[in-house]
Formats: C-alpha cells, structure tokens, sequence
C-alpha cells in the first residue's frame, strides 16, 4: 500500500505522530513517503522524506490540515486521505495495528502552510500565474508605482491600485468563471473583455474579490443592445449606467442602502461602478474627448452604485418587481444623470406627497419635454413610511405619479410660458404624459431621519435609446 | 524594486494605418451620404448634395435607424462595396 503523509514540525500533533509514522515505515506492505513543510530533517526515523519547502505539493494536492495522510493507488493517484490523528482511523486506514500504544486517541490537526492566510497570495502568483495571458507591464526601479499608473492613461482622474499578479489572482478567487471566458463585447472599440480583464479593472478600482460578480454581471448588461452603452458614451448628455443592486447580496458583501446610501464610505458601493466604467474606459477604449462626447458629465460617471433598502421597504424589491425572484441577487442597469434632492416635509398624506414628487419629477431634463427620459425616484424611509400608512402599493403610487404628470400642451408647446423649448404646435391640443409607461423606476433607499427623496433623471429612453437591464448576478 | 502589473487594456497596439489618397475631383465617383437621424440633419445633407450633384458626383443617401446606436454592420457594409467615398457628419 502506498502512503503519503503531509507534516510540518511546528504542529505539536505531528510531533506527536513521528514514532506512528517510523512504524509506518517498517510495516511490511507499507510504501510510505513523507513531505514535510517547514524543516527537512523532521520527522526522523522514516527512509523517503521530501522538504516541500516551496509548497508545492502540498499546494496541488489541496493539503488543508497537518498532519494528512493519503492513499495511492498503483498509478500514483489518490484514493482516499484523513487529516488529524485518530489511532481508530489511521489503523482503520493503514490496515496496521497497534499504531500508537502509548498515544492519546485522538488529536486534531493543524493548519497547512500552503493555506497559510499569509501565504496564501504568494503561493497563488508562484503557481497559478500561468493562468494570467493579460500582458506584464514592468515598471521601472526610479517609476513611483502610483505616478506610473496615471501615465498609461489607465484611470479615471482618481488614484488606482496597481493589478500585480497576487492581487489580480486574489480578484479572481470571486468568481468560479474561467479567466479566459468572455464576458461581452465592450463598446466603443467592440474588444472581447474576457473574465480576467474584467478582474484587473476591478484591482485598479479598489474591489474586494467578492465584488467581482457584481461587476462581470453589470458589464453583461451594459453590453446588451437594450441598454446601449455606446450611445450612452458617446452622447453630449450627462448620462452614465446606474447600478442598483438587489437580493442577497447586498448583505453578503456589505453594501451600503442606509444613511448617505448614494454618497460616500462604502466600499462595495464605491468600487463596484467605478470598476464597469474603467472596463469601460481602458478595455472599450471610451474615453472623455474620445468616443465620450458629453458636454458636462456628472460626477456619478466615476462610480454610481448602490443597493435597495429592501427590508425597510414598503414595497416590494425592484428586482421582484422586473420578474426576478425575491432570493435572486441582481443588478438592474439605468442609464441615468447625477442624483438631485427633493425636499417635502410636511405632506402627511399620501396624495400630497404623489402631487409633490410628481411636481419634481416634471423637471426632469426640462418640464416642457414629454416621454423621452425615464427616472428613478429613490424613495427615502420617511416617504416610504407615509405611503406605507395609507396602504399604497406600489403600482398605485406609480399610476398616481403617471396621472399627475401627465402634461397641456398648451403650457409646453414651443414658446409657452415665453420659453422656445417645448413640444411642436401640433401637440398644443394634446395630453402628453411626462413619462413612458415603465418609465419610473421607483427604489427605496436611504437613512431613517429625513422626509426627503432622490430623482435621477434618464436620457433618450426607449427602444431607439437606452432600455433600464436587470440580469441575475451568478458566480 | 521594479514592480510588474498587468496591462488593464484591451492590448490592441494600433496598427500603422495608410489614409486613403484625396481624390482629385468628385466627378464621376459615387458619393455616399449618411444621415445619422438627428433633428434637421437633412436640411444640410439636401444642401451636400445639391452641390455634390453639381459636380457631377452621383450622390447616394444613406440613414441610420436611430442617433443613438452605431450603424448596422449591413448598413456599413452597403456604404463600403457601394461607394466611392462617404460623408458622415455628426449633429448638434
């Protein structure tokens, strides 16, 4: 039979273990070799040791706990292992016995080096950097790495983090796809963005690995010609995708939809848009002055990205709401501007509320222009609560806000109000709603203190413009 | 120390590309016009084209669907076995 154990000395049970081994190693029918992690001349007494001082195979062979021992068959492969000592399950194991007389009868193991937390990245970019084709870029001794990173034009105006292979390794432990697996085809120079690039955007946004989901769905859906990322880039509009997150994972990788929810100091919610516009930027090569062309731009195309206060809401959660179920973890895409306030602190009742926001959202983009731009309203908890009270779903909000925006146009045709900007003369007879059917997307976010909501305004939504994408975020 | 990162673009090192010579003259040569579909981007091309026709160009016009999106690869590929040479103007 052969027999690999896998020891390291500073294991005070592998210690324990060394004469067991040393009777492994005269039992007749026993073939045993021994790796050791951290001193060559341990154990002793056993003919076949080998130093797996770089870890190498105990890396392979997914050695979690020392000491382990593990079966072969006669071609070398393994056919079953324990960890830990058991004087039951070693004898049961080796078919020898008596192993141990004088040796308590059990003992847990302890933590391999090759999944030593501190090690862990190392050995990942000493034997996993094969798994990287994305070309080396070495920076120079006199370079300051932070300065180099500008230079090449790779960020956004804002500092990013160097992707050297252990941290672009450890990006990818996020995902179970495969580095090379294509993500989409980014716009505007239409590349192939394969999982991997995807990942070294990430690095240079500052993401977590457990972000990396997130951002490999969102770049799916901003690939999509519903959602039309190109035409988002290149218009003069102060427009960039809005990422709203649902489900599950929000909690899981601690986002932010509470006080200054679409603000600053979250982690998750700053890096996981930032990381889709440089996917955007240095993959899809759209760059402002480029493919790029707005006039103004918004802040928020730097990073715009949070979660849904789903268990504080009066309604049901948006991804529900576009046919995802309530445990499914999406990402809903809106091709929005920046975030602007809306202030009502004193509408106590439902309707008066409606009549304010509807009064708000009238504006959006200009209030003589009807049925071009979708909004989101982020409702925030104390509005929230108001509708809450009086019992209104949430399509009963909507349909009240469509019928309170509904538009004369005698007010907003051309030149009304001494304003040339309106709809044409032959509309001036005619009841125009402000918004398409679907065109308010309705969120509940926000801290507890503070009658106020948020409106972000959309662009060209529709068909020949840009559709709101919701896509189920998996591995 | 010299530190090595990994390149975050799509690593497309632009190829050397050779601008097609300026035609002498129009005359004679199929001129595409493509009218990207914005608001009154046809009172100009209805203007190109008059002065085109004038020089004895013989004028094709060409639309995109909607501003918003590129044009279709099939409408590329008409503009490109079909004419000579192609006006595309952007609006605003």
């Amino acid at each position: 039979m052969k027999l690999v154990a896998v020891v390291k000395r500073e294991c005070p049970t592998c210690s324990l273990v060394e004469p067991v081994l040393k009777q492994l190693d005269t039992s007749p029918g026993i073939e045993l070799t021994v790796f050791t992690q951290d001193d060559p001349t341990f154990p002793t007494g056993v003919a076949t040791v080998t130093f797996d001082g770089d870890l190498d195979y105990s890396y392979h062979h997914d050695i979690e706990t020392v000491p382990t021992l593990i079966s072969l068959d006669g071609d070398d492969a393994e056919t079953d292992r324990i960890a830990g000592w058991s004087r039951e399950a070693w004898e049961r194991f080796t078919g020898v016995g008596e192993l141990g007389p004088e040796l308590p009868d059990h003992r847990p193991g302890c933590g391999s080096l090759s999944v030593d937390p501190a090690l862990v990245d190392e050995l990942r970019a000493r034997f996993e950097s094969h798994r990287l084709s994305a070309r080396r870029v070495e920076l120079a001794d006199l370079e300051d790495e932070m300065e180099a990173l500008f230079d090449r034009g790779w960020t956004d105006g804002l500092p990013v983090v160097p992707p050297t292979e252990r941290r672009v390794l450890r990006m990818l432990e996020g995902t179970s796809r495969a580095p090379d697996e294509i993500v989409a085809v980014v716009p505007p120079d239409l590349v192939e963005c394969t999982v991997e690039k995807v990942a070294i955007n990430a690095v240079l946004a500052g993401c977590a690995p457990e972000h990396l989901p997130v951002v490999l769905t969102a770049l799916e859906a901003a690939c999509t010609d519903e959602f039309n990322m190109h035409g988002l880039l290149a218009t003069t509009m102060p427009v960039g995708p809005v990422l709203i997150v649902n489900g599950p994972i929000r909690r899981r990788i601690g986002m932010n939809s509470g006080i200054n929810v679409l603000g600053q100091g979250n982690r998750a919610n700053s890096t996981i848009g930032r990381a889709l516009q440089l996917v955007i930027r240095n993959v899809g090569g759209g760059r402002p002055g480029g493919v790029d062309r707005a006039t103004q731009g918004n802040p928020g195309k730097v990073s715009f990205c949070f979660p849904e206060d789903e268990e504080g809401s009066p309604w049901e959660p948006l991804h529900v709401e576009r046919g995802f179920a309530p445990e499914a973890s999406t990402v809903t895409l809106f091709p929005g501007e920046g975030p602007r306030g809306m202030v009502d602190q004193l509408s106590r009742d439902p309707d008066s509320l409606a009549r304010s926001l509807a009064a708000c959202l009238r504006t959006v983009q200009h209030p003589k222009l009807p049925m071009v731009f979708d909004a989101i309203l982020v409702v925030g908890p104390e509005h929230g609560r108001v509708f809450r009270e009086a019992g209104w779903s949430k399509a009963q909000v909507k349909q009240r806000l469509h019928e309170l925006t509904l538009l004369d146009g005698a007010e907003i045709v051309r030149g009304a109000g001494g304003i040339t900007e309106g709809v044409p003369e032959w509309a001036k007879d005619a009841q125009l709603p402000k918004f398409r059917p679907d065109g308010i997307v309705i969120v509940h976010a926000g801290g507890g203190a503070g009658l106020f909501s948020t409106i972000i305004g959309g662009w060209a939504n529709g068909e020949t413009g840009s559709q709101p994408v919701t896509k189920e975020i998996v591995g | 120390m010299t530190s090595r990162v990994l390149d975050p673009t799509s690593e497309r090192t632009p190829g050397h590309r050779e601008q097609l010579a300026r035609p002498e003259t129009l005359a004679g040569l199929k001129v595409g016009l493509l009218d990207i579909s914005k608001a009154r981007g046809n009172v100009f091309l209805d203007r190109l084209e008059e002065l085109l026709t004038a020089r004895d160009a013989t004028v094709t016009r060409f639309a995109k669907p909607t501003f918003t999106k590129p044009a279709p690869i099939d409408l590329r590929h008409e503009i490109s076995t079909t004419c000579d040479v192609v006006i595309e103007a952007l609006a605003d």
